[in-house]
């Protein structure tokens, strides 16, 4: 697999096409709580990730965590420990397993699942307080957990 | 990397910083009752935490202040507008509700007890519930919309002549079975973020949660005039909320479980003062 990769990027074949296989929500394999293979297996883009972290719409991480990174975004939150240096704590694998599914490490943990599909009590359509429908998907997608993950770890100190 | 430009940073600096503790001080209306806003942690929640503290505490200077005086709580003019229902005749039966109760400064007390278990019945009743059985039953007039504008208006009337008094709703006999199940959805995980009341209300209470200000979630305060959408809002609309911003799917104001949520909200907050009509943001 690591090795089709380097050879797709090095000749330039990077696109989606070539890496249909996306591992979905209910394959993600965990090893305490830690999650090794991409979701994807294209590399993560920190930027977009950096984005996803400090949106509303997206992950609003912020909403709970504290980034000094971030301190343009406004009203960041308490509820959780403050992200700078997590990517010095964690390695890649156990900063996937965290946005994947926190639980799986933290146990009990507040942080919600962002790539997960099943197991919820009474799951709703997004905000709308009416059940959910078959356009029910995980809060971020395969690449954007990969993106968010690039992300955490450029926030070494 | 750093993307802050000078304005931006003045901005920032200028901005309320966020305050972890709720706010030390004290309630006192008109200038005269002194209001419990803290106290020691009924029995059946002291396993959890030690002390029971109203939503007031966790609010901005402007909004406590504006809820300390009658002329400056917006939420007093639809208690203004429910005194003229309460005294206005309707119905096949020609009464209105003072033909039965008297002034309704006569209910002081009625508001801390509720819900509670009404025996003939059968069942556990909030103050909603019994507002529309007297409209039904007892003036043959239209029970109103469980949480539309007469009846939340309504309740707010009943709220502000009990101003200054305990909480106090029985959680044991006929209502025990009622209370568990509030107790059991108030620690249910719900929605797709996996949230229940109890880990923002009572894990989290003081922390920021983005711009919100986390309370313990009390409903000694309700309904309570938001600042937000310039009207009251009652409990039942509360919980709809804050359920639906776990991407859940909600239950219904009225409802089975929201009349059982209901009962143990206002269980946690026995011993707080009734402050409805409450000013929130
Ligand atoms: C509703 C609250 C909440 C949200 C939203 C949330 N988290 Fe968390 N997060 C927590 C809590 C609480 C912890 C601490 C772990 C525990 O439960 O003990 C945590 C822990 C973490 C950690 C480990 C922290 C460390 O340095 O030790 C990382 C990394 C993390 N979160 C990243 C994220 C990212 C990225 C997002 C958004 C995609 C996110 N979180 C959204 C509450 C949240
Ligand atoms: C994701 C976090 C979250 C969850 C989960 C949550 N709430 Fe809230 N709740 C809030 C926020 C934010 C506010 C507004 C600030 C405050 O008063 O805490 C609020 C306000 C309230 C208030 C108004 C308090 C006042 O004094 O005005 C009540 C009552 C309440 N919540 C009850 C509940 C109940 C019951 C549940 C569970 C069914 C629940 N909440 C779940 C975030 C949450």
């Amino acid at each position: 697999m690591r090795v089709t990769i380097i050879t797709a990027i090095a000749t330039g074949l990077f696109g989606s096409a070539v890496f249909a296989a996306e591992v979905v929500p209910t394959e993600v394999a965990f090893t305490d709580g830690a999650v090794e293979q991409s979701l994807t297996g294209v590399a993560g883009d920190p930027a977009n990730g950096r984005s996803i972290v400090g949106d509303k719409g997206q992950g609003n991480c912020v909403a709970c965590h504290q980034v000094s990174d971030l301190a343009d975004v406004p009203f960041q939150g308490e509820i959780g420990p403050m992200l700078d240096g997590a990517g010095y704590r964690w390695n890649e694998s156990e900063l996937r397993g965290i946005v994947v599914n926190a639980k799986m490490l933290f146990e009990g943990s507040m942080m919600p699942a962002f790539y997960k599909t099943e197991g919820f009590t009474r799951p709703g359509n997004a905000y709308t307080g009416n059940a959910a429908d078959d356009t029910f998907g995980p809060l971020l997608t395969a690449q954007e957990v990969e993106d968010v993950v690039a992300y955490l770890s450029t926030l070494t100190e | 990397m750093m993307r802050l430009t000078g304005a931006l940073l003045a901005v920032l600096l200028t901005a309320p910083m966020a305050s972890a503790d709720p706010v030390d001080d004290t309630l006192i209306l008109n200038g005269e009752t002194e209001m419990v806003t803290r106290t020691a942690a009924p029995d059946h929640v002291s396993d959890a935490m030690d002390e029971v503290l109203s939503g007031w505490h966790f609010r901005g200077t402007e909004t406590r202040a504006m809820q300390e005086d009658d002329f400056d709580n917006p939420g007093m003019i639809f208690v203004e507008k429910a005194e003229d229902t309460w005294n206005a005749v309707e119905g096949s039966e020609d009464k209105s509700c003072a033909s039965c109760h008297g002034a309704s400064d006569q209910m002081a007390g009625v508001r801390p007890t509720y819900p509670k278990w009404n025996e003939e019945a059968g069942e556990v009743r909030t103050l909603e519930m019994q507002v529309n059985d007297c409209r039904k039953n007892r003036m043959g007039a239209e029970e109103w919309k469980y949480t539309g504008a007469d009846m939340v208006n309504m309740t707010a009337l009943l709220a502000s002549v009990s101003r200054g008094l305990p909480m106090d709703v029985a959680i044991d006999g006929p209502a025990q079975s009622t209370w568990e199940q509030g107790k059991e959805l108030y620690y249910t995980r719900f929605g797709q973020l996996e949230l229940s009341c109890a880990n923002c209300h009572e894990d989290n209470y003081g922390n920021m949660i983005r711009a919100d200000h986390l309370s313990q979630g009390q409903i000694n305060g309700f309904p309570v005039y938001r600042l937000k959408n310039t009207k009251l809002n009652a409990a039942h609309d509360r919980f709809k909320g804050c359920i639906r911003d776990t991407r859940a799917e909600t239950f219904k104001p009225g409802s089975e479980e929201f009349i059982a949520l209901e009962l143990y909200v206002a269980s946690r907050g026995n011993g707080l003062s009734v402050e409805g009509p409450a000013v929130r943001n």
